[in-house]
């Protein structure tokens, strides 16, 4: 492969922003028939390096050639004219129009000057079935799943002829199944020599997929490798530039800290006993003991976010009943829960979690004040105490209370809305995928700061869809598969595949069931 | 295939599937309920009064809205991408003028009725432009424009001028006959030659499917490669255009120009759209559609005037209602799909 010439080949770039450099310096070369994997933290400059390639920024300095020709774009549609299609991490299509609408606007086929709307069907159909998808090219993009919908936005990507396809984060909203069949488009594609960026958060993928890694950090280019080449634990130290010894220890520490059966006897904090609700989850017990961490596994749509949802108040349920220390209670809002204290923090970080216009201290302070009741304003100088203490604990950046959450990072976001639940000292902290789309390092402290808050006698549900993450908090795993819960493990000898061969077969081999 | 698409069913259940899948598509619920709504007003209509499914009252309805059809035709491109016009009320109202008064002076009507479109178009282009490049929501760069093309009409003159000009006179009092009594003027073929450009437009070119790319999310649309840009200055431009193009119909019609003329006609044109299915926040809707809506607000009109003793207000308050139905209707059906 290093026999041929690249088909991209960006050298010594540089971007610079008011008050940050970007980019300082980076080269980068894709050649044809490779998935070669963009890596690097939340800021590290990957997103940069794809919008300088496909014309969105214009460099500073650098120069950038396409098939050994010197080019520079003035925008998205001129560097997919010149065969650089993008597909961003939010399928940035168009739900009310129909899928061959989305796969071929913009060169659509005409007739009389018109859209030829039959010929635009059987070219999206030909498109479709090329990627071995069945879908009706007339339905509305709108009405298929994200899995379906970043598949279209793949066929449109590759419609054009492209020699480049830039994959921004598309696996990030797909569950397993799903990543699978990208992964077979992917492959498809790169045996027809169209060259692949690939950016991914997961590394099981990037070392699924690649043939060659970039790695990022600070907008200075760190190397470029070749996967079989670098270990896991060595990319990741090169992504964070910092010991990876957190980690390490985190590790030893949660699994010293298990000792299985010294939960017996005691009473669980909270059980659910026959638990459901219809369209949601099927009925399902569940107990959670003082100071314990339990995991729940399982794909998109397995009902993990659901249980999450009944257990915090968010939405009732329709059957079983819900017990509080042995009492049996009906929260009718997600504040009545939060008053016994059960908290919870969304998956949906921006949604439903941060408040983007506020201040982190507001921020912070706002759950305590729900709790309190809205006319007992908590005074200022109390919340500036909150601000700071948690600022501290948490390592927030930036360091200063008034910084509106807006221009946080992703992973500065989570502690913020990790601090505003922990300010209401919670017995039992239900946690959403709290680590989702922020950095290695930032995830490191998210994890280490759950183990801590479990060894001081926090109880928590911990959701994750990444397995290594729940094995390593968890002292017991509960896995749901297609709204039942299907295991309660303890987190014994449970490895990966185990937990895998779990969730795809639903039922455990071991017979461990509590 | 991991991915797949519906199971399959019995003939008649996929039947039914497909006829509720139509009734609470986002893209076409709302135009079919409006279809249904106008033929059960008609309906109930002609069973309460005589003579009111007759073929003059219905015809009529055209001749009384064609000005307001073509208002909608522009309202409903500007909506689609999520915007709105307030201008169109004012703009008419400055176009009756302008005719006034130029014809009075004695300019040619082949003058005057260029200058109108080409002027409320370039007024059109100025709004479309400050809410592009200016980043200015629509409701104020329209709601600046629709002051300044009201405030317009009083410095041409704050009473109401005649139109005593030979051509409009004739336009005003030609009737095409259709047979059996009935017959048309011909503001109502320049409405519906305007719907069947305003259909073509927005089903058959890139700039019409841009509209609705723009409503969907103008930034997909940007990423995809679309004009978005042009689109979103030209939708203002059009929306000028069938303004100036439905003051010079309204003139017609009036036979004389006023600065207080056209007020709150905005808020019928929106109306119509709306009630028509179009989404207020864009990606959804149909040209036909707002002549539905049109259609709607005319009938409910005639009945309030059959009936006699209902005062006008009245239609107002049905307006009133059917604007909440709708809009409740359109946010169940897009909140089911989310």
């Amino acid at each position: 492969m290093t026999a041929q010439n690249p088909v991209v080949s960006m050298t010594d770039i540089s971007i610079s922003f008011p008050g940050v450099k970007a980019l300082d310096g980076v080269d980068f070369r894709l050649f044809p028939g490779e998935v070669h994997s963009l890596m690097g933290e939340n800021g590290a400059g990957k997103s940069t390096l794809i919008k300088a390639l496909t014309g969105v920024y214009t460099v500073d300095s650098g120069r950038m050639t396409l098939a050994g020709e010197d080019v520079s774009f003035s925008g998205p549609a001129d560097a997919q004219r010149a065969g650089i299609s993008t597909v961003y991490q939010e399928v940035n299509l168009l739900p009310n129009l129909t899928v061959a609408e989305n796969i071929l606007l913009g060169r659509e086929p005409r007739r009389f000057g018109g859209i030829d709307w039959r010929a635009m069907r059987k070219r999206a159909k030909e498109l479709l079935t090329g990627l071995h998808l069945d879908v009706d090219p007339s339905s509305l993009l709108g009405d298929h799943s994200l899995a379906v919908q970043q598949l279209v936005a793949i066929g449109r990507a590759i419609d054009v002829e492209a020699k480049v396809v830039i994959l921004d984060e598309p696996t990030s909203s797909l569950d397993a199944d799903e990543v699978a069949e990208l992964f077979r488009v992917i492959r498809e594609l790169k045996s027809s020599g169209v060259a692949i960026l690939f950016v991914s958060h997961f590394l099981d993928q990037v070392y699924e997929i690649s043939d060659r890694l970039t790695v990022l950090r600070n907008g200075k280019l760190v190397g470029e490798y070749r996967p079989e080449e670098l270990l896991r634990i060595d990319l990741v130290q090169k992504m964070i530039g910092k010991d990876i010894a957190v980690l390490d220890d985190l590790e030893r520490r949660t699994h010293s800290g298990q000792s299985g059966g010294d939960l017996d006897g005691e009473r669980p904090i909270v059980s659910a006993i026959g638990l459901g609700r219809k369209g949601a989850i099927e009925p399902l017990d569940l107990d959670v003991y003082e100071g314990e961490v339990v995991g729940i596994a399982g794909l998109l749509g397995s009902g993990r976010t659901e249980l999450a949802r009944i257990l915090s108040g968010v939405d009732r349920p329709d059957t079983g009943e819900l017990r509080i220390d042995g009492v049996s209670r009906r929260f009718r809002t997600p504040r009545a829960a939060l008053s016994a204290r059960i908290a919870y923090s969304s998956e949906n970080r921006r949604a439903e979690g941060i408040v983007d216009e506020l201040s982190i201290r507001d921020n912070i302070a706002l759950a305590l004040q729900a709790d309190k009741g809205w006319f007992r304003r908590i005074p200022k100088k109390r919340q500036d105490e909150l601000a700071a203490s948690y600022i501290a604990a948490l390592n927030i950046r930036p360091a200063n209370p008034d910084a509106l959450v807006r221009n946080l990072s992703g992973g500065n976001q989570q502690k913020v809305l990790l601090a505003r639940w922990l300010a209401v000292a919670p017995r039992l902290l239900i946690l959403d995928e709290p680590t989702r789309g922020i950095d290695v390092g930032a995830k490191a402290e998210i994890q280490k700061l759950v183990a801590n808050l479990a060894e001081n006698g926090m109880s928590v549900v911990f959701i994750s869809a990444e397995l290594e993450e729940v094995l390593r908090l968890s002292n017991r795993i509960a896995i749901m598969r297609d709204r039942r819960l299907v295991a309660d493990i303890d987190n014994d000898d449970l490895t990966v595949d185990s937990l895998l061969a779990v969730i795809a077969d639903g039922s455990v081999a071991s017979g461990a069931t509590s | 295939m991991a991915i797949a698409t519906a199971p399959v069913a019995s003939p008649t259940r996929r039947a039914i599937d497909r006829t509720r899948g139509v009734f609470t598509s986002p893209k076409y619920g709302p135009v079919l309920v409006t279809l249904l709504l106008l033929v059960a007003i008609y309906a109930i209509g002609g069973a309460r009064y005589r003579g009111f499914l007759s073929g003059p009252v219905i015809l009529n309805l055209f001749v009384d809205n064609a000005y307001l059809i073509v208002l909608a035709v522009g309202m409903t491109f500007v909506i689609l991408t999520g915007g709105i016009d307030l201008s169109v009320g004012a703009v008419v109202a400055l176009s009756t003028m302008i005719a006034a008064s130029l014809l009075q002076s004695g300019t040619s009507p082949g003058v005057v009725i260029p200058v109108i479109l080409v002027l409320t178009s370039v007024l059109g282009l100025l709004v479309g432009l400050m809410i592009h490049v200016f980043a200015i929501q629509p409701f104020i760069a329209t709601l600046a424009a629709m002051f300044l093309a009201r405030g317009l009409c009083y410095v041409i003159s704050s009473s109401s001028i005649s139109i005593t000009d030979p051509f409009f006179v004739a336009f005003a009092q030609t009737r095409i006959p259709l047979g059996g009594g009935m017959s048309i003027t011909p503001s109502v073929i320049i409405a519906l030659l305007v719907v069947i450009v305003g259909l073509v437009v927005l089903q058959f070119t890139r700039f019409g499917r841009t509209v609705y790319a723009i409503g969907g999310s103008e930034q997909s649309g940007m990423l995809m490669g679309l004009p978005v840009a042009r689109t979103k200055v030209l939708v203002y431009v059009i929306s000028g255009f069938c303004s100036g193009l439905a003051g010079v119909l309204f003139t017609f019609y009036t036979l004389s120009g006023y600065s207080l003329t056209a007020v709150g006609t905005e808020l019928d044109a929106i109306a119509a759209v709306v009630i028509g299915g179009t989404l207020l926040t864009g990606g959804y809707g149909f040209v036909i559609g707002s002549v539905l809506g049109v259609l709607v607000l005319g009938t409910i009109q005639t009945i309030i005037t059959f009936e006699g003793t209902l005062s006008s207000w009245w239609t107002r308050i049905f307006i009133g209602v059917l604007l909440l139905v709708f809009i409740v209707l359109q946010k169940v059906l897009t909140a089911r799909r989310r």
